[in-house]
C-alpha cells in the first residue's frame, strides 16, 4: 500500500523538531555562520530532542528503534532552521548510527549506552577526502592487516568535532572495500589539525583535517569486529540523510523567497504577482515534492531492506543535491540584490545547497 | 497512518497483465497506426473491450467508493485505491503505446465529467452503456478555437426552448480526443456521446457555464475535421459543429439556472484534480518507454550505467541516464501521491497540478534526451524513440498546459485567487 501520512508518533517528533529549528535554530543561525560559533546550549537543546535516544533500543540505553523514514523527517525539519546548527546536533549519531547498524554486540555494549544516556558528547566519524575526485567506495586512505592490528594511513576532511572528539569512527580501503574503524583519540599518529577547515558555508560548525600517520587499531575496533561490515547500507543511510537535509535547506529558501515576494511590491504590484517569480515559486515547490518523495521511498526501502535501497538512496541524493541548488539559486534571484546582502539568510542556503554534492558522510539516519 | 511505499497487490498484478498486453496488442501495431493517421485499431479496441469485461468492470471511472474493480462489501475495509490502480493502469498502457491507450474503450473523460457533476439519475443513465455487447466512447468538448486554457471565453450557447423542454446548442469544438469514436455512428461500436461545454448565459461568464451531454447522431452536430498530429495519430482528435443541436432538458450536468457565485464552474474544473494525475501518469508511461529502450540498447552496445560513483566521475550519457531515473522515479511518486489523496478524498489540487507539471516536463525531457543519445537510431523511423519523442509532446499541452498548470500550483502556494495572480 501507498500512503503519504507520519506516524502520530512522527509527527509528534516532527512538530517538536520544527518548533527547536524555527524558534532556536533559525534565529542563531546569522551570527552563528558569522562569528564561526554555534552556542553550545543550543546543540545541547537540540539534542535534548532525542533523535538519536529515541533510535536506539533499551537494550542499548536508548528508547525505541531506528528507522530511516523518522530520522529522514526529523533531518528535513531541523535543516529547515539551519543546517550547521542540525549538523552539530546531529554529530554523535555519525559514530553512534554506524555502530547500531554494523557493530558487533561487544562494541555496541561499549558505545551506545555511553552516547545516548548522557548529554551531547563529542563522538564523530571521518569519511571525506581532500580529492576532486572523492569517492565513498574508492577511500584514498587505506587499511592494511599488520601482526594483529589494522594500520590505517591517509587524511580525512571536514571531520564535525574532531579536536574534541572522544572516538572518531574513520572510513578506509581495507582491500577494494571501504570499512570503518573506532580509533579513540588518544590513539598515536592520529593527527587532528589545530587549524578549522574553511568552507563557503557551515562557518558555524567545527570542522577539521585527521591526518592518520600509521595509526594502529585492534582487530576488535573494525566496525563489525574481524568479520567486517556491510558498507553499503551505511553510505545508503548517509546518502538519505545527505538528501533529507538538501530539503529541508531547499525549503526553508522557498519559505522564505515565497513570504518575501508577497509583500514586495514593484510596479504597483507584490512581486508574487507576476507570473515571472510565481512560476519560479511553483517549479521550486513542485522538485521540493518530488526529491522529497524520492527520499522518503530511499528511506522507507532502507528500513525496509529492499534490495534497490542502495540505488534509490544514491538517486534521492544526487537528485536532491541538484534540486537544492537549483531552490536556493531561485530564492536568491527572487530577493534580488536583497538576496546577496547577507542580512537574509537566503545567500547563505545558496552556499549549503552547493554543498550538497559533497556533504555525503556529514550525516546518517 | 504512516508512510508506506508497499505498491498494493492490484496494482502490481495489473501493471504485469497490462505489460502482456501492451507488449501483445499494442507495441506491434504502434508504427502502422502511426503511419496510418484516422484509421481505427478495431482489433486492438474489441480485444480490450472484452478483456475488460471479463475482469468485470468495463470503464475505467472509479466505483463510488474508489475501490475500482473491487467488490464493494469485499473491500470495505481496506483503503481505496480506485485512483492509483487506473494510474498504474494508464501507465502501463502509455508505456505500450499512448495513443492507443487513448482508443481504449470506455467512457473517458466524457464519462468523468458526467460522474463528477452528475446527479445519480445521470450517472445511471449514461455511465450503465460501457458495460454493453460493443465497445462504447464518450469525449469531452471544451476547447474551441478561441477558447484554450481560457475555456471562460467559450463561445457556444445553450438555449432553452421552453416550447419543448430542449436545449438548443450552437458552436463549434476543436481537439476533441476520441470525438469521432464518441459521437458518429461505427457499426462496431454502441452509442456513446460527448460532453460539450456551453454558456447558458454569456453575460455571467464563468457562472453562466455548463456541460451537457449530446448523445451520438444527434441531428445537427457533426464531425468537421479529424486532426493531422505530430503524435498520437491513432488517437482521433475530432472538430465538431453544432448548428440549433437539440439536447433534452435533463441532459445538463448542474444546475440549470445562473448562480450568482462560480460554484458550479469550480466543481466542474474540480475534476481536473481527479484527471492531471492521470494524464501525468500516461506521461510517465512514455517516459519509462523511452529510458528503457534506451538503457537496452546502451547495454547491446557495451555501455554500462555505474550508478553509485561520485558526479565527477561519471561519463556524459551516465549522468544523463541518471538524471533520467531520478526524474522518472520521482515523477511516478508525485502522480502516486495526488492519487492516492483523491482515493482519501483529501484535496489535491495542488499536488495534482504538480504531478502534471512534473510528468509534462519529465516526458518530455526524457523522451528528447533519448533521441539525442540515440543519434541516427533514435531519429530513425526504424524504431519507436522518435515516435514518443512525438507522442511525449502532447503531455505538456492537455489538460492544462504546463504553464496553466504552473499557475494552479503558484495560486495554491501564495494563497491567490484568479484576479490576484492572473
Amino acid at each position: 500500500m501507498y500512503s503519504f501520512d507520519p506516524t502520530e508518533e512522527q509527527q509528534m517528533l516532527i512538530d517538536a523538531v520544527k518548533k527547536f529549528a524555527v524558534n532556536d535554530l533559525r534565529p542563531a543561525a546569522h551570527e552563528a555562520e558569522e562569528s564561526r560559533e554555534l552556542p553550545k546550549k543550543l546543540i545541547h537543546k537540540g539534542w535534548e530532542l532525542g533523535l538519536l535516544q529515541a533510535s536506539i533500543p533499551e537494550s542499548y540505553g536508548g528508547f525505541g528503534g531506528r528507522s530511516a523514514v523518522t530520522g529522514a523527517l526529523a533531518l528535513e525539519e531541523m535543516a529547515f532552521g539551519d543546517l550547521a546548527g542540525t549538523l552539530a546536533v546531529t554529530t554523535p549519531s555519525l559514530f553512534a548510527t554506524p555502530i547500531l547498524l554494523a557493530g558487533n554486540e561487544e562494541q555496541k555494549k561499549t558505545y551506545l549506552p555511553k552516547i545516548v544516556e548522557g548529554g551531547w558528547s563529542p563522538y564523530t566519524a571521518a569519511m571525506i577526502e581532500y580529492a576532486f575526485d572523492f569517492d565513498p567506495n574508492n577511500l584514498k586512505t587505506s587499511a592494511t592487516l599488520q601482526g594483529g592490528n589494522y594500520v590505517l594511513n591517509g587524511e580525512k576532511a571536514f571531520v564535525p568535532f574532531a579536536r574534541e572528539a572522544e572516538s572518531i569512527l574513520v572510513y578506509a580501503d581495507l582491500g577494494g572495500q571501504s570499512q570503518a574503524f573506532i580509533v579513540g583519540k588518544e590513539a598515536a599518529g592520529l593527527i587532528v589539525s589545530e587549524e578549522r577547515e574553511k568552507l563557503m558555508s557551515l562557518n558555524a560548525l567545527p570542522m577539521y583535517r585527521v591526518k592518520l600517520d600509521n595509526v594502529k587499531v585492534p582487530v576488535a575496533n573494525r566496525l563489525g569486529g574481524a568479520a567486517g561490515h556491510n558498507f553499503d547500507i551505511l553510505l545508503a543511510s548517509m546518502r538519505v540523510a545527505n538528501a533529507a537535509a538538501a530539503v529541508g535547506v531547499a525549503n526553508a529558501a522557498f519559505e522564505y523567497s515565497k513570504n518575501y515576494a508577497k509583500e514586495r511590491e514593484a510596479f504597483g504590484v507584490k512581486i508574487a504577482q507576476k507570473q515571472a517569480i510565481a512560476f519560479m515559486l511553483a517549479e521550486m515547490r513542485t522538485e521540493i515534492e518530488a526529491m522529497r518523495l524520492l527520499t522518503w521511498e530511499a528511506a522507507w526501502k532502507l528500513d525496509h531492506g529492499r534490495e534497490d535501497a542502495s540505488n534509490e538512496a544514491y538517486l534521492a541524493s544526487t537528485g536532491a543535491a541538484d534540486m537544492a541548488m537549483m531552490v536556493t539559486d531561485r530564492a536568491v534571484q527572487i530577493l534580488g540584490g536583497h538576496g546577496y546582502i547577507r542580512d537574509h539568510p537566503v545567500e547563505m542556503w545558496m552556499r549549503n545547497g552547493r554543498g550538497f554534492a559533497t556533504f555525503t558522510g556529514l550525516a546518517i539516519v | 497512518m504512516s508512510i508506506e511505499f508497499e505498491s498494493p497487490k492490484p496494482i502490481t498484478q495489473t501493471q504485469f497483465v497490462l505489460k502482456t498486453v501492451a507488449e501483445e496488442m499494442m507495441r506491434p501495431k504502434s508504427r502502422y497506426f502511426d503511419e496510418h493517421e484516422h484509421e481505427i485499431p478495431w482489433d486492438y479496441i474489441e480485444f480490450m473491450h472484452s478483456a475488460m469485461k471479463a475482469m468485470g468492470g468495463n470503464s475505467l471511472a472509479p466505483r463510488e467508493n474508489g475501490n475500482g474493480n473491487a467488490k464493494d462489501s469485499e473491500k470495505e475495509k481496506r483503503p481505496p485505491i480506485g485512483y492509483q490502480l487506473i494510474a498504474a493502469q494508464l501507465e502501463a498502457l502509455s508505456w505500450g503505446d499512448v495513443g492507443m491507450y487513448h482508443c481504449l474503450p470506455g467512457g473517458g473523460l466524457g464519462a468523468a465529467a458526467v460522474h463528477a457533476a452528475g446527479t445519480p439519475e445521470q450517472r445511471a443513465k449514461f455511465l450503465s452503456r460501457f458495460n454493453g455487447d460493443k465497445p462504447t466512447f464518450a469525449a469531452m468538448c471544451i476547447t474551441e478555437a478561441g477558447a484554450g486554457s481560457d475555456n471562460s471565453a467559450i463561445r457556444t450557447r445553450a438555449v432553452l426552448d421552453e416550447k419543448t423542454n430542449e436545449w438548443v446548442l450552437n458552436g463549434e469544438k476543436i481537439f476533441v480526443t476520441g470525438g469521432d469514436k464518441s459521437f458518429t455512428e461505427y457499426e462496431k461500436l454502441g452509442r456513446g456521446f460527448i460532453v460539450v461545454w456551453a454558456s447558458i448565459d454569456p453575460s455571467a461568464g464563468r457562472a453562466g457555464m455548463r456541460a451537457f451531454v449530446v448523445e451520438g447522431g444527434t441531428p445537427g452536430v457533426k464531425v468537421t475535421k479529424l486532426e493531422k498530429k505530430m503524435g498520437i495519430r491513432v488517437s482521433d482528435t475530432a472538430a465538431i459543429s453544432l448548428v440549433d443541436a437539440r439536447v433534452p432538458f435533463e441532459n445538463i450536468l448542474g444546475s440549470p439556472t445562473v448562480e450568482t457565485n462560480t460554484a458550479g464552474f469550480k466543481k466542474a474544473m474540480a475534476t481536473f484534480d481527479a484527471t492531471r494525475p492521470l494524464v501525468a501518469a500516461t506521461g510517465v508511461g512514455v517516459a519509462r518507454a523511452a529510458l528503457e529502450f534506451l538503457k537496452e540498447k546502451l547495454a547491446e552496445n557495451g555501455v554500462q550505467i555505474r550508478y553509485g560513483l561520485p558526479r565527477q566521475k561519471l561519463t556524459s550519457i551516465e549522468r544523463d541516464v541518471i538524471d533520467m531515473d531520478i526524474m522518472l522515479k520521482s515523477a511516478w511518486l508525485m502522480v502516486i501521491k495526488a492519487t492516492w489523496m483523491a482515493d482519501n478524498k483529501k484535496p489535491n489540487a495542488l499536488e495534482a497540478s504538480m504531478s502534471k507539471v512534473k510528468a509534462g516536463d519529465v516526458c518530455t525531457k526524457i523522451t528528447q534526451k533519448v533521441v539525442e543519445i540515440l543519434g541516427p537510431l533514435g531519429y530513425s523511423r526504424e524504431f519507436l524513440a522518435e515516435k514518443w519523442f512525438r507522442d511525449a509532446k502532447i503531455t505538456d499541452i492537455y489538460e492544462g498546459t504546463g504553464q496553466i498548470n504552473r499557475l494552479v500550483v503558484a495560486r495554491q502556494i501564495l494563497g491567490y485567487s484568479g484576479s490576484e495572480l492572473r
